[in-house]
């Protein structure tokens, strides 16, 4: 390996390719990469470390970008479950659809989707901001900690289940809202967040004023006496 | 895990290429289940007047049971791949199953029908799909399975697909909860099972409704309140298929879909082979929606 034509998917495995990606060394120049004939394998672009920029031109497969760190990712078609899982910070760019979980447990950087995602966006997520221009599925922002979602579509069932600190910004309609998940008033910090994601999904149908906030009720967080019949 | 795959062609020139495609979906979905595969390949084609009985012989004599077989029923053709043998006759179901099950308790009858061929064998995959020779077979539309034991034994008889009726076959990803309940009303009613594989008794459960007069669609839509568990199915008659998720959707499923042909598959990796798939529509059937393809 070590040449960066070789980033084909058709002549050569998934091992060798993300081996050559997370050793880039800071003297090779070469920060644009560009990935061939993916074929929906897993784990593409897993645990990348350094300030690169790879395309990935087709379909990805489980846990894209999973635990990424500086790198911008960009994949020109659909990702499969796990996208971005545990990443740390740098951006990911999907052009099409995401499969269930994308984000799930991240801690940081930005995930950018054009399509829809699937069930459980979000779910777990612990600081990164998910971009979804489409809509999302059911139990989407499950137990999610802190960071941000925005949704420019509709919500499936169940959004923001147990949530914790992470704010939903939602401009289309919940189909149902998750134990303990309400709709909650904007403040100027709200707005001035909107305004950033819409910059950097760069989103220009959507203005501020069609987002609602959702978040925390916070009844969950402490345990209530009056419900021991329940346990 | 267990891995799933359907290809529907909607073009008569592509038929010939079925057992082709389908092979290369099965090998890519071996790392889902490396135990056990099978597939179901629906050919009209062939001569009409013919039931096709897909019979396993579990490694029993061959020679012994065709001669036993050509001298006690007329019009006989005996199609041998592997350890499965397709016996083309006129014969009904009702009088050639209940010969084979009084005469060759060893073999085991895994479909039967007009159009259906099915095969399945322990083991991985990639070697099975080679054994039966599958990228030979012709036909308008297939279902495969590769298998992760979880619920019953790693044997045959716990090898999707399964068939419960004429032409009727279901392979499922995932595991049912109210199986053993389900299986009992349903020997009330008068089926049988082979085995104590959860899949086998939605098999059931799906050829009782369909016996009912009633359309897959319907009877998928009533799997949703009836079969507890988690799934996702693909279900074959000799018309077309239908998909089912359950409601949770823990199950994956992807569909592309184009004017050749509708694939579905448990990961996207399974069809990256076939042709033009990456300009096909690609999305995630939706959970407790049943999606159907066929005449």
């Amino acid at each position: 390996m070590g040449k960066i034509e070789n980033l084909d998917f058709k002549k050569n495995t998934l091992r060798k390719i993300n081996n050559y990606l997370q050793n880039i060394s800071y003297k090779n120049n070469k920060r644009d990469l560009t990935v061939k004939n993916p074929s929906g394998h897993h784990a593409i672009c897993a645990g990348l470390t350094e300030n690169i920029s790879v395309k990935i031109n087709g379909h990805v497969g489980y846990y894209c970008g999973g635990m990424n760190q500086k790198a911008h990712i960009t994949v020109n078609g659909n990702a499969g479950t796990g996208l971005g899982e545990n990443m740390m910070s740098g951006l990911i760019h999907v052009k099409g659809n995401a499969s269930q979980s994308a984000g799930a447990t991240a801690h940081g950087g930005t995930i950018i989707i054009d399509g829809d995602a699937s069930s459980r966006c979000g779910i777990s997520m612990k600081g990164i901001d998910i971009i979804v221009k489409g809509s999302v599925g059911h139990m989407s922002g499950f137990m999610a900690q802190s960071g941000t979602m925005l949704i420019c579509g509709d919500a499936g069932e169940a959004l923001g289940d147990s949530i914790y600190e992470t704010i939903i910004y939602l401009a289309g309609k919940p189909k149902s809202l998750g134990v303990d998940c309400v709709e909650k008033k904007m403040h100027k910090k709200d707005i001035k967040k909107i305004e950033d994601l819409l910059k950097t999904g760069k989103i220009k149908n959507l203005k501020v004023k069609h987002f609602k906030k959702f978040g925390s009720e916070r009844k969950l967080y402490n345990f209530n006496i009056d419900n021991i019949s329940d346990y | 895990m267990c891995g799933i795959v359907g290809l529907y062609l909607k073009k008569k020139k592509l038929y010939n290429k079925l057992g082709f495609y389908l092979s290369g979906m099965l090998d890519n979905m071996s790392s889902r289940g490396p135990d056990s595969a099978g597939f179901a390949i629906y050919n009209n084609k062939e001569i009409k007047k013919y039931y096709k009985y897909s019979l396993c012989l579990n490694k029993a004599l061959s020679s012994g049971f065709e001669k036993d077989i050509k001298k006690n029923f007329k019009d006989i053709i005996i199609k041998s791949i592997s350890d499965h043998v397709v016996v083309y006759t006129s014969a009904t179901p009702k009088k050639f199953i209940s010969y084979i099950q009084r005469n060759f308790s060893e073999i085991s009858l895994v479909g039967y029908g007009r159009s259906i061929e099915i095969f399945k064998q322990v083991g991985n995959p990639k070697e099975i799909v080679k054994k039966f020779k599958l990228e030979k077979f012709a036909g308008s539309h297939a279902i495969g399975h590769t298998r992760m034991a979880t619920e019953s034994a790693i044997t045959v008889d716990g090898s999707h697909p399964y068939s419960t009726g004429e032409d009727e076959c279901l392979v499922h990803n995932g595991s049912l909860s109210n199986h053993n309940n389900l299986r009992r009303q349903l020997i009330k009613q008068g089926k049988n099972f082979d085995s104590l594989n959860d899949t086998e008794v939605a098999a059931g459960y799906i050829s009782q409704k369909l016996s009912e007069n009633k359309s897959m669609k319907k009877t998928l839509t009533e799997c949703l309140s009836d079969l507890d568990g988690f799934y996702t199915f693909i279900a074959g008659t000799n018309k077309g298929f239908a998909v089912l998720r359950d409601e949770i959707a823990c199950k994956p499923a992807v569909i592309a879909e184009n004017n050749d042909y509708v694939a579905v598959a448990s990961e996207f990796q399974a069809m990256a082979h076939l042709p033009y798939v990456n300009k096909s529509n690609i999305y995630e059937p939706k959970p407790g929606v049943v999606y159907t393809w066929g005449k």
